[in-house]
């Protein structure tokens, strides 16, 4: 691995995000969006289900837009020849993956600052652990997100079939990550099957956060997101193969 | 002397089921401007694919100046273009460039070199997708110029360039070979054989004919490549007829 090729990768795909000025709204101003709608709703309602519902919301929004960015742009790098170029030159799997992930973890820190900041100063979330750490869990997932997104799209062979990809291996965690049912109430085999994925961990970790200041349980979650993002990079890095058929 | 810096032995590949290359062998000499002629799908991208070492191969061995192709002290010294323009579109034509030039490692006057190698400094802050055709192959025929490499693979880099550019480019090609360096650029236009000091002519995975320009046309008693071209196939045809 070579820091100077890892932060060039980094600069580049940055540059990229601050030219495409659409997209760039959507990963900041649109969980925000999202965030206000979602207080709104509950306004009228008695009890706190803003409190119960928006951090599942902190951990999923980070997740779900670094997967779906990140599957559509290595996607194109891969049919755009530029990999194939890039891997030709002295770049290692890692400095291009690492690249990545560290552009999109900048990116999702900002985009967690926004929606935090927005939920505990504005909308009167009230967070009983750390703030601090609240952010940190998100870029965790956003990390997460994007060695998913990565990934994927080794096994997709047009921008169509990545998005595909996203009720496949995001709607399925959405579902059983707790945020409708708690999981010890869920029966035993999706009870089973929700702590093989890693946003139950990262729901599990925000939910914690809300609701006490023992951080321990926070840390064992975080430790879980990291592994599995890690993992996932890992996997990503063996689909990139220098030599192509 | 001539100095082999390319050595291409028995080289077989196959793709999507089908075997592209049987078996090909060649050189390339430092020096001087080595031509890949042969109509579109003969394996030219392929052969070309393999000299960076980005392709995988069923048997048979690239080696450049000794060193396996594709390995790593080798990935800073070759200059690579693809056919169809491998650059970013969303990123403006310096910008792509500095992003490939700190990849390689490459000295910082580099950029603006390559751009005006390339004819490109008018355009230099344009978003390449916005560009014409020609001017995106030549943004990036740009980034393989970037390491001053010793040897330069081209892929068709001169498919749909004014003729004037197209001039320019070649000899800008015989400038980098005078100093050194082995080109070597893929062509499916026969008019451009006698742009190149070497020719291969390939067809359907063979080298069928591998000299001068000059001595080729003098060995087919053609006028020119085209008709060389097609003499040596029905010469292969009548070989394997009498074979049978």
């Amino acid at each position: 691995m070579t820091p100077r090729i890892l932060f060039a990768v980094t600069t580049r795909v940055l540059t990229q995000l601050r030219r495409d000025r659409r997209t760039a709204a959507m990963l900041l101003v649109l969980p925000c969006v999202l965030i206000t709608l979602l207080w709104w709703m509950f306004q009228d309602l008695p009890g706190d289900l803003f409190g119960r519902f928006g951090p599942a919301l902190l951990a999923m929004f980070p997740f779900i837009v670094m997967f779906l960015v990140t599957s559509v742009t290595t996607l194109r790098e891969r049919s755009s020849g530029t990999l194939e170029r890039l891997l030709a030159m002295p770049m290692d799997k890692l400095d291009f993956l690492g690249g990545y992930a560290v552009a999109f973890g900048l990116v999702a820190a900002v985009q967690a600052a926004l929606a935090v900041a927005l939920s505990v100063g504005l909308l009167g979330l009230n967070v009983a652990g750390p703030v601090w750490l609240l952010g940190l869990v998100a870029v965790a997932d956003a990390v997460l997100g994007t060695a998913l997104g990565l990934l994927v799209s080794a096994f997709a062979r047009t921008e169509f079939q990545a998005v595909q990809f996203m009720p496949l291996f995001v709607i399925p965690q959405i579902l059983l990550c707790g945020l409708f049912v708690p999981r010890d109430q869920m029966p035993d085999v999706l009870h089973a099957i929700s702590n093989v994925l890693p946003l139950s961990y990262a729901t599990d970790a925000m939910q914690t956060l809300v609701s006490s200041t023992a951080t321990s349980d926070v840390w064992r979650d975080l430790g879980v997101v990291a592994a599995f993002g890690l993992a996932a990079l890992a996997l990503g890095a063996a689909t990139l193969r220098r030599r192509t058929p | 002397m001539v100095n082999n810096l390319v050595e291409v032995r028995d080289l077989v590949v196959d793709r999507g089921g089908r075997r592209v290359l049987h078996g090909l062998g060649l050189t390339i000499e430092q020096g001087s401007v080595t031509g890949l002629l042969g109509p579109s799908g003969c394996g030219k991208s392929t052969l070309m694919r393999a000299l960076v070492g980005v392709q995988q191969l069923v048997s048979g061995s690239v080696s450049i100046d000794g060193l396996e192709a594709g390995s790593k002290p080798l990935r800073s010294r070759i200059g690579y273009s693809t056919q169809a323009a491998s650059v970013y579109d969303d990123l403006t034509v310096r910008e792509n460039l500095i992003f490939f030039a700190r990849v390689l490692g490459a000295p910082g006057d580099a950029v603006d070199e390559a751009i005006t190698t390339v004819d490109l400094a008018s355009h230099a802050d344009q978003v390449v997708g916005r560009l014409s055709g020609g001017q995106r192959s030549r943004s990036n025929l740009a980034v393989a110029l970037l390491n001053r490499p010793d040897l330069l693979v081209l892929d068709e880099p001169t498919v749909g360039l004014d003729p004037v550019l197209r001039r320019d480019l070649w000899a800008l090609f015989h400038r980098l070979a005078d100093a050194g360096a082995a080109v070597f650029v893929s062509s499916h236009v026969m008019d451009e054989a006698d742009r190149c000091d070497r020719l291969l002519l390939m067809r359907e995975g063979r080298i069928i004919a591998d000299d001068t320009p000059q001595r080729i046309r003098e060995k087919t008693r053609t006028d020119d490549i085209e008709s060389a071209f097609l003499a040596l196939v029905d010469e292969d045809a009548g070989d394997e007829g009498s074979a049978a």
